[in-house]
C-alpha cells in the first residue's frame, strides 16, 4: 500500500507543488497514449482503401517482431503488391492463444476482406474468426492451421508429414541410427509443431530403420529465448546419454546451438530441426549445428496473399482440386481438408547455408 | 539518529548481538533464503547427481549472474520504499544498443563497450529517478509508464530487427563462458559488485541513509537527509546495474530484439522479495537480495534436472513470496514489541 504514498509526501505542500505533480502525471500519461495512438494509426490508415482496391488483406501472425513472421510477412507484403491489396499486419507482442482474439475482432471491424492467420491455438481463435466469417471476410490460415471448420483454406509451409520425417532422418544420420533423442518444441499447445512431433513418434514406432532410436522426452522452451535455453540444459542434465536433441522450432533452435556451442557438449550432442539460416550461420561454421532444415518463409506468405486473392474473386472455394495461379510461383492446387502445399523443405548445411539470406 | 531508524527493523539482533554472535547470526534474514538453496541444491543433487557435474555448476552461475546483479539494483531502489519497474525494458534497450555497436564499429574495444551501456543503463535510471523525485510521483506508476516508453522506444528501434551472437566479435561471446579457476568470469563480476554495494549500503553515511529514507521519509527529511539526491542516487545505481546486466545478456543468449528482457523486472522484484528486503522499504540488505536471485533462478534449473513438470514453477515461487513476506512481518511485529517493552524498561 505504501508504494503508493507520494514520496516524502508531508501533506503540507504548496499548489506550485501540487501542480508540478499532476503536470507530470499528465505528461507521463500523454507519453503512454501517445505511444499506444501511434501504433494504432498504422493498422488504421488501411480503412481509406481506394475505389481500385481489389480489397484488404489483415496478415495476423502468430507474434510480431519474430524474425522468422518478418520473412514470412514479407513474401506475403510482396504478393499484396502485386495484386494490389490494402495490406496490414496486425499482431500480438506474444505468442499466446488468446492475444490474437483482439486483433481478429479489429480486422472485423475494419471490414478487412482477408484475414491470413497462423494460429497459436487451432480452436481458441475459433468463434471471432467464425464472426469475421459471417461479416464476409475471407479465411486464409497459414502456417499454424486453425480448426478447419473456422477457415477457408491453409497455406502450409510443406507436407506437415514430410517435416516431421526430414528432421528425423537428418538427426538419424547425425547419430549414426542409434540412440536416446529429445525433441525441443514450441508451446505445448502449438498446432505445427505437435503434428510434426506426433509424425516423428509415429515414425520411431513403426519404421524399423529407426529402432535403435528412443525418443525420450518432448519439452517446451514456449518460442522464448531464455526459456528454451534453460529447457536445453535441463535436457542434457536430466539424460546424460542424449545423443540428439530435435528442434522444431526457430527460436529453440537458436537457442538450444548457442548453449551447445558454449558448453562441453559441442560436438557431442547432435542438434537438429528447423532454423532460420541467418540465425543459424554461427553454429553451423563453428560445428555444433551439421545440418537443419527449413522451407523459404517468403513463399508461404506468397502464396497465402494469392490464395486470399483467388476465395475473394471465386477462383477457388476451398473445395478439393481447385487450382489458382500464385504469381511467379505457378499454379497451386487446393488438396483434401482444403490444404495447399507451397513446396518441399530445404536442408541447410556448410556447404549451401551462405547461398540464403534469412 | 540514522542508526536508531535503520535499527527499528531488527532492534533485536542488534542489542543480542553481543551476548550471543551464534544466535544473532541465525536471526539475520539471509539464513532462511541461504539454508533453502542449500537444502534445494543438496535433494536434487540427491536425485540426480548431474546436478553438480562441473558444467552443470557452471550453468547454475551463468544463469545467476544476470539476475544477481539485477537484483542488487533493485535492492537499492526497494529499501528506499520505491520501485523500478522499468528494468526488463532497460534491460532489452541496452541489450540491442550493444548488438547495434557491435554492427556500426565492429573492433570497438569491449571495455568501452561496457562503459557506454552502464552509462546509458544510468541515465535511463536518472530519467526514472527525476519523475520520482521531482515531481513527487509515486515510483509505482512512474516506472510502469517508463516500462512502456522504454520498450516503445526499443520496439521502434528494434522491428523486427535482431542481432545475432555471431554478429558480436568472438571475445564479447566468449566473456559469459570463460571460466577463472573454474568461475565464470561474469559471476566473477557480478559477486564483485555484491561486495561493493553491500560495503556501500552497510557501512557508509550515504548508504545508510538509504534505509532510513525507506524507514520513515518523512523523519528522513525531517533529519535533514538530502532524500531527494539520495532517491535519485539509487534510481541511477539502479539505471547502471541494469545497463551491466543488459550488455552480459547480449554476450550470454544468441539473440537480442524488441522483445528482450520483457517480463524481468516481476522476477527481479520477486527474488529481491523473497531475499528477505522488505516491500516498503527500510529494512534487507543486497547479499539476501543477490541469494533471492541465486534461488529463484536454482529452482527453476533444479525442477528440470529432477523432471518436474514446468508448470509447478510458477507456484512454487509464488509460495516463496509469501513465506518471505509472512517472515517480514512476523519478524517486524515480535520487534516491535520487544522495542516497547526494552523502552519502557529503560524510563
Amino acid at each position: 500500500m505504501e508504494l503508493f504514498q507520494k514520496f516524502g509526501g508531508s501533506g503540507r505542500r504548496s499548489n506550485a507543488r501540487r501542480i508540478a505533480s499532476v503536470a507530470a502525471i499528465a505528461a507521463t500519461v500523454a507519453l503512454v497514449a501517445t505511444g499506444c495512438a501511434s501504433g494504432g494509426s498504422d493498422t488504421a490508415s488501411t480503412d481509406s482503401a481506394g475505389g481500385d482496391s481489389p480489397g484488404s488483406i489483415v496478415f495476423l501472425p502468430k507474434q510480431l517482431n519474430n524474425p522468422y513472421t518478418d520473412v514470412v510477412l514479407g513474401g506475403g507484403d510482396t504478393a499484396a503488391g502485386e495484386i494490389g491489396f490494402e495490406a496490414s499486419t496486425l499482431g500480438p507482442l506474444e505468442a499466446s492463444a488468446s492475444a490474437q482474439v483482439p486483433f481478429i475482432e479489429q480486422a472485423t471491424q475494419e471490414g478487412a476482406n482477408v484475414i491470413v492467420i497462423a494460429a497459436n491455438d487451432p480452436d481458441a481463435v475459433g468463434p471471432s474468426l467464425q464472426q469475421a466469417r459471417d461479416a464476409g471476410a475471407k479465411i486464409v490460415a497459414f502456417d499454424s492451421d486453425t480448426n478447419p471448420d473456422y477457415r477457408d483454406v491453409f497455406v502450409s509451409q510443406v507436407v506437415a508429414k514430410d517435416v516431421g520425417l526430414v528432421q528425423l532422418e537428418m538427426i538419424a544420420d547425425q547419430i549414426g541410427g542409434a540412440g536416446d533423442i529429445a525433441i525441443l518444441s514450441a508451446t505445448a499447445t502449438a498446432t505445427n509443431q505437435n503434428e510434426w512431433i506426433k509424425y516423428i513418434e509415429d515414425e520411431l514406432a513403426s519404421n524399423p530403420k529407426y529402432k535403435d532410436i528412443k525418443l525420450v522426452t518432448t519439452v517446451y522452451g514456449d518460442d522464448d529465448a531464455d526459456k528454451s535455453f534453460k529447457e536445453a540444459q535441463g535436457l542434457l542434465q536430466s539424460y546424460p546419454d542424449l545423443k540428439g536433441i530435435i528442434s522444431p522450432t526457430t527460436v529453440g533452435i537458436a537457442a538450444a546451438g548457442k548453449y551447445l556451442s558454449t558448453s562441453d557438449y559441442k560436438g557431442k550432442v547432435a542438434l537438429t530441426g528447423l532454423g532460420l539460416p541467418n540465425e543459424m550461420r554461427e553454429f553451423v561454421k563453428d560445428g555444433t549445428v551439421t545440418e537443419f532444415a527449413l522451407w523459404d518463409p517468403a513463399q508461404l506468405g506468397y502464396v497465402a496473399a494469392y490464395a486470399g486473392q483467388a476465395l475473394l474473386d471465386g477462383t477457388i472455394t476451398g473445395a478439393e482440386g481447385d487450382t489458382f495461379t500464385a504469381g511467379d510461383l505457378g499454379e497451386k492446387e487446393v488438396g483434401a481438408d482444403g490444404i495447399i502445399i507451397v513446396g518441399p523443405p530445404t536442408k541447410f548445411n556448410a556447404e549451401n547455408i551462405d547461398d540464403y539470406d534469412f | 539518529m540514522t542508526t536508531t531508524t535503520v535499527q527499528s527493523e531488527k532492534p533485536g539482533p542488534a542489542a543480542h548481538d553481543k551476548r550471543n554472535p551464534v544466535a544473532a547470526f541465525f536471526r539475520q534474514r539471509e539464513i532462511p533464503v541461504a539454508a533453502a538453496l542449500v537444502a534445494l541444491v543438496l535433494i536434487t543433487f540427491a536425485i540426480n547427481p548431474l546436478f553438480l557435474s562441473p558444467q552443470s555448476v557452471k550453468d547454475l552461475l551463468l544463469n545467476a549472474t544476470i539476475m544477481i546483479i539485477l537484483a542488487v539494483g533493485q535492492a537499492l531502489v526497494i529499501i528506499t520504499r520505491n520501485v523500478d519497474l522499468s528494468i526488463g525494458s532497460i534491460v532489452g534497450l541496452v541489450a540491442f544498443g550493444t548488438g547495434s555497436l557491435f554492427n556500426i564499429a565492429p573492433g570497438m574495444p569491449i571495455p568501452l563497450v561496457f562503459l557506454i551501456g552502464i552509462v546509458f543503463g544510468g541515465l535511463l535510471g536518472a530519467v526514472n529517478g527525476l519523475l520520482v523525485t521531482l515531481a513527487k510521483v509515486p515510483a509505482l506508476v512512474i516506472t510502469l509508464g517508463t516500462m512502456y516508453i522504454y520498450r516503445g522506444i526499443l520496439s521502434t528501434w528494434a522491428g523486427s530487427k535482431q542481432y545475432f551472437s555471431g554478429d558480436n566479435p568472438k571475445e564479447f561471446g566468449n566473456l559469459s563462458v570463460d571460466t577463472f579457476f573454474g568461475f565464470p568470469i561474469i559471476t566473477i563480476m557480478a559477486v564483485v559488485v555484491v561486495v561493493i554495494v553491500a560495503i556501500v549500503l552497510g557501512l557508509r553515511r550515504g548508504g545508510r541513509d538509504l534505509y532510513a529514507i525507506g524507514s520513515d521519509p518523512d523523519a528522513a527529511k525531517l533529519f535533514g537527509i538530502p532524500t531527494g539526491r539520495r532517491v535519485m542516487a539509487a534510481f541511477i545505481a539502479c539505471g547502471a546495474l541494469t545497463g551491466l546486466a543488459g550488455i552480459l545478456y547480449a554476450s550470454r543468449y544468441n539473440s537480442v530484439g524488441a522483445l528482450t528482457g520483457s517480463g524481468l523486472e516481476l522476477d527481479v522484484v520477486a527474488a529481491v522479495v523473497v531475499g528477505g528486503v522488505a516491500i516498503f522499504g527500510g529494512s534487507g540488505t543486497v547479499v539476501g537480495a543477490a541469494i533471492g536471485a541465486v534461488l529463484l533462478s536454482t529452482i527453476t534449473s533444479s525442477l528440470t534436472a529432477t523432471r518436474v513438470d514446468k508448470f509447478w514453477q510458477q507456484a512454487i515461487v509464488g509460495v516463496l513470496i509469501l513465506a518471505a513476506i509472512v517472515i517480514d512481518r512476523v519478524v517486524s511485529i515480535r520487534n516491535t514489541r520487544k522495542l516497547r517493552v526494552s523502552e519502557a524498561r529503560d524510563v
